[in-house]
């Protein structure tokens, strides 16, 4: 009678117990007549024993509150999600409806008040940083601002139209880096002056105008630089207070 | 919330397992299951209804960590494969706290330590554990017959090569 071949697989498939019973005798027969193959196994067993020994523990630890699943899913990725997709919703009722009133302008006319209107939308709810640095710093703000602009900036004061500067931010722009001035009144109510540096010097535009959702953005361009003010305010409203920033900016 | 959330929240302890003796480091093995399961949520849609989430799971973690580890290789061009994760240093884990299996498996090079965790840690089958990792079955046996003879000698329990030590 010829013995079965034992091969290295079946002795691991032995130790792991997946060997069916007649396959499993036969390898229980082959470690008879082995002993040192039958200590090697011993000593395999005795790994797994010893894998569980010292790592089963963490089976019973109550898990780090980061890898509850119902916060993960709702605070993470779903919120999130639903934060980018309303965003770009918005930005894009916002954008087709600034095209549809410059539908005969340049294309890259019309990408930056909509950009500004966005940038708007974003930041002016922020109840905790809605701007990087505050009024208290206005000498800073405008020094760093015009630096990373390439453009010596100048901020408008709304006092007397009731409006006080909230700061500033970088963001962004289609070419390069943009300011935004935010400015607020005694209820809360935020606008946004969005600031960018011209890619030609592109002389001067009347005003222009869009709305939607109830933001309503006025925007020029004023040589070098274009400016965007946004708000959730009547038009009217509105109007009278670029007309004047624009005072301002033009002595 | 589904029920996927339930069945997810049921690998977390298994996984959270794994990761320790994949890492040995509880930080390091937290942050993993934390991306495991962002993941997860993140492709829900992907993951057949039906199908075995643990083995699902286990490999996006199987992924993440190697490509953490391939991120963290001093060549990263080159591939992965037997003699390099030998000679690479994957983070330094701090083995101090555990003892001589800790020891021994931090020894290993990765591709042969999660073929001893998932088979015989999580007690995958030879054919599940190949489907997590990726690899041909003989492969998996082969890792595996390698990684426990060398954890064999690593805890002492080879005589004849603690006789040609004494020899040499």
């Amino acid at each position: 009678m010829t013995k079965p071949v034992v091969t290295e697989a079946d002795l691991h498939a032995h130790v792991d117990g997946v060997l069916p019973a007649a396959r499993a005798a036969e390898v229980d027969a082959y470690l008879a007549d082995h002993p040192e193959e039958a200590a090697r196994l011993a000593a395999y067993r005795e790994q797994i024993a010893a894998l569980h020994r010292e790592f089963d523990p963490v089976l019973d630890e109550r898990p780090p509150r980061q890898l509850e699943v119902p916060r993960l899913y709702w605070a993470r990725p779903l919120l999130r999600y639903a934060a980018v997709v309303a965003w770009f919703a918005l930005g894009g009722v916002i954008g087709w409806q600034l095209h549809a009133v410059t539908a005969d302008r340049r294309a890259e006319v019309t990408s930056w008040p909509r950009r500004a209107a966005i940038a708007h939308v974003v930041y002016s709810p922020e109840v905790r940083h809605p701007v990087e640095v505050g009024a208290d710093q206005e000498a800073h703000l405008v020094a760093w601002l015009s630096k990373r602009l390439g453009a010596p900036l100048k901020v408008p004061h709304l006092g007397d139209l009731g409006y006080t500067l909230v700061g500033g931010r970088l963001l962004p722009g289609e070419r390069g880096p943009v300011a935004q001035f935010m400015y607020q009144d005694g209820k809360g109510q935020r606008l946004t002056l969005y600031v960018r540096v011209n890619p030609d010097d592109s002389g001067e535009t009347a005003f222009r105008f869009a709305q939607e959702h109830g933001v309503g953005v006025f925007y020029w361009l004023d040589r070098k630089l274009g400016y965007a003010l946004s708000g959730e305010v009547d038009k009217n409203e509105l109007l009278r207070i670029a007309t004047a920033v624009y005072r301002q900016l033009n002595p | 919330m589904s029920d996927h959330d339930g069945l997810i929240a049921e690998q977390i302890p298994r996984l959270r397992r794994y990761a320790r003796a994949l890492t040995g480091d509880r930080a390091a093995a937290d942050d993993l299951v934390q991306d495991t399961l962002e993941r997860a949520l993140s492709r829900l849609h992907l993951w057949r209804r039906g199908s075995d989430m643990r083995a699902w799971m286990f490999t996006i973690m199987h992924n993440i960590f190697v490509n953490q580890a391939r991120s963290r290789m001093r060549y990263p061009h080159e591939t992965l494969d037997e003699s390099t994760a030998d000679a690479m240093q994957y983070r330094e884990p701090d083995w101090s706290e555990l003892r001589d299996i800790g020891g021994a498996l931090a020894k290993l090079p990765v591709e042969q330590r999660t073929v001893v965790l998932l088979v015989g840690l999580e007690q995958f089958t030879y054919d599940e554990a190949a489907r997590v990792l990726e690899v041909p079955i003989g492969t998996i046996m082969s890792r595996l017959s390698r990684a426990r003879e060398r954890m064999r000698v690593l805890l002492g329990g080879d005589f004849k090569a603690a006789a040609l030590k004494v020899v040499k």
